[in-house]
């Protein structure tokens, strides 16, 4: 149930903000300091989201197989890899390096 | 055209990759979908599901969600010109307003190809995304324990793969590098999904940081302007007292030589 709850919330937060883009008269929302913080909040929240999803075990810190996929994940980036293969870089290292170890 | 298709297939192919995390963080196949029909902006999407799965609360995992989401916020304002809808159409387009579809519908020309490459791009997406979804989740059921396929490094690629194009600055990099530090630090803690919420606060943090410095730099800035104008002015001043003296000097000179002449 709970996560149903998650689902409406987020659903519902999301459509707004898309909402509020489209119907807000122009000019009253580009304010810079307004634009810098929306365009940096995402960089923020990923880099943290990328950090602890490669690092957390719940509330643990561990270093695993994951740190290895993340790296490939990394270096096809450098590469300018499409995001599937970046993805997939990923997941093939991690499932490589398990099945090593 | 072909922008809109190719955009819309690259992406809607990600879509996979999000039924299959969100079936291994024990979200079921029909919340997966729900998700993807009703949310619909990929980022926010991985981001709840991730939430959930490491044990955060319903509300503070959709928070985190809903923060990623603002940046769609963006896209709408720069759109709703271009666009120019009526307040019933721009209901049902709100929904459409993500990343892909702003990226192509703003590098186009005109109010008709503006509107085409936003439904095209949305239509698109938003049918291959829901579709693939639907076959990542069920792939995944079948797949059984996902972390032996590595399947659990995929939604921290997807991540960093859509940070990577955003740290083009300094700003960038050091907001990145400080809410990933406090991410990690805060994890043992604070309980699941608010250390992400106290990450975010990098953002403003680098900002005001940053602000200051660029406002200190300024302020630098005009300072030399002012000291080199004031170098200059002395400069001409002694210029021209040098130019008075060299007149006066001549015209002594000439003065005492129609002397000597008239002697």
């Amino acid at each position: 149930m709970s996560v149903w709850i998650a689902i409406g919330v987020t659903a519902l937060g999301c459509y707004l903000v898309k909402l509020l883009g489209l119907s807000v008269p122009a000019g009253v929302l580009e304010r810079p300091v307004l634009k810098r913080l929306t365009a940096l909040l995402p960089v923020a929240l990923l880099a943290a989201l990328t950090a602890q999803q490669t690092f957390a075990d719940q509330t643990a810190l561990v270093l695993d197989a994951r740190a290895a996929g993340l790296a490939a994940a990394a270096f096809a980036l450098a590469l300018r890899a499409p995001f599937l293969v970046v993805v997939a870089a990923a997941v093939l290292v991690t499932a490589g390096v398990r099945a090593v170890g | 055209m072909r922008d809109a298709l190719g955009v819309g297939i690259a992406v809607g192919l990600s879509g996979f990759a999000f039924g299959v995390t969100a079936s291994g963080a024990g979200i079921s196949l029909a919340q997966t979908c729900a998700l993807s029909l009703f949310v619909f902006t990929g980022a926010s999407q991985f981001a709840l599901v991730g939430a959930l799965a490491a044990g955060s609360g319903p509300l503070t995992a959709a928070a985190g969600a809903f923060f990623l989401g603002t940046r769609n916020t963006l896209y709408g304002l720069r759109l709703s010109g271009l666009l120019g809808l009526r307040p019933g159409a721009r209901a049902a387009a709100a929904h459409w307003v993500i990343d892909e579809t702003s990226a192509v519908a703003l590098a186009q020309r005109g109010r008709h190809a503006v509107r085409f490459g936003f439904t095209v791009t949305g239509a698109t997406l938003f049918v291959l995304w829901n579709l693939t979804t639907f076959l990542g989740a069920l792939g995944a059921e079948a797949l059984g324990d996902t972390a032996a396929w590595g399947l659990d490094a995929a939604p921290p690629a997807a991540f960093l793969a859509l940070l990577a194009p955003m740290l083009r600055t300094g700003v960038e990099r050091t907001t990145a590098g400080l809410a990933a530090v406090l991410g990690l630090a805060l994890l043992p803690v604070l309980p699941a999904g608010v250390p992400v919420l106290v990450a975010a606060l990098a953002a403003p943090a680098v900002l005001v940081v940053h602000g200051g410095k660029a406002r200190r730099a300024a302020d630098v800035l005009t300072r030399r302007k002012q000291e080199r104008k004031q170098q200059q002015e002395q400069q001409q001043q002694q210029q021209q007292e040098q130019q008075q003296q060299q007149k006066q000097e001549q015209q002594e000179r000439t003065e005492s030589g129609s002397e000597e002449e008239s002697r």
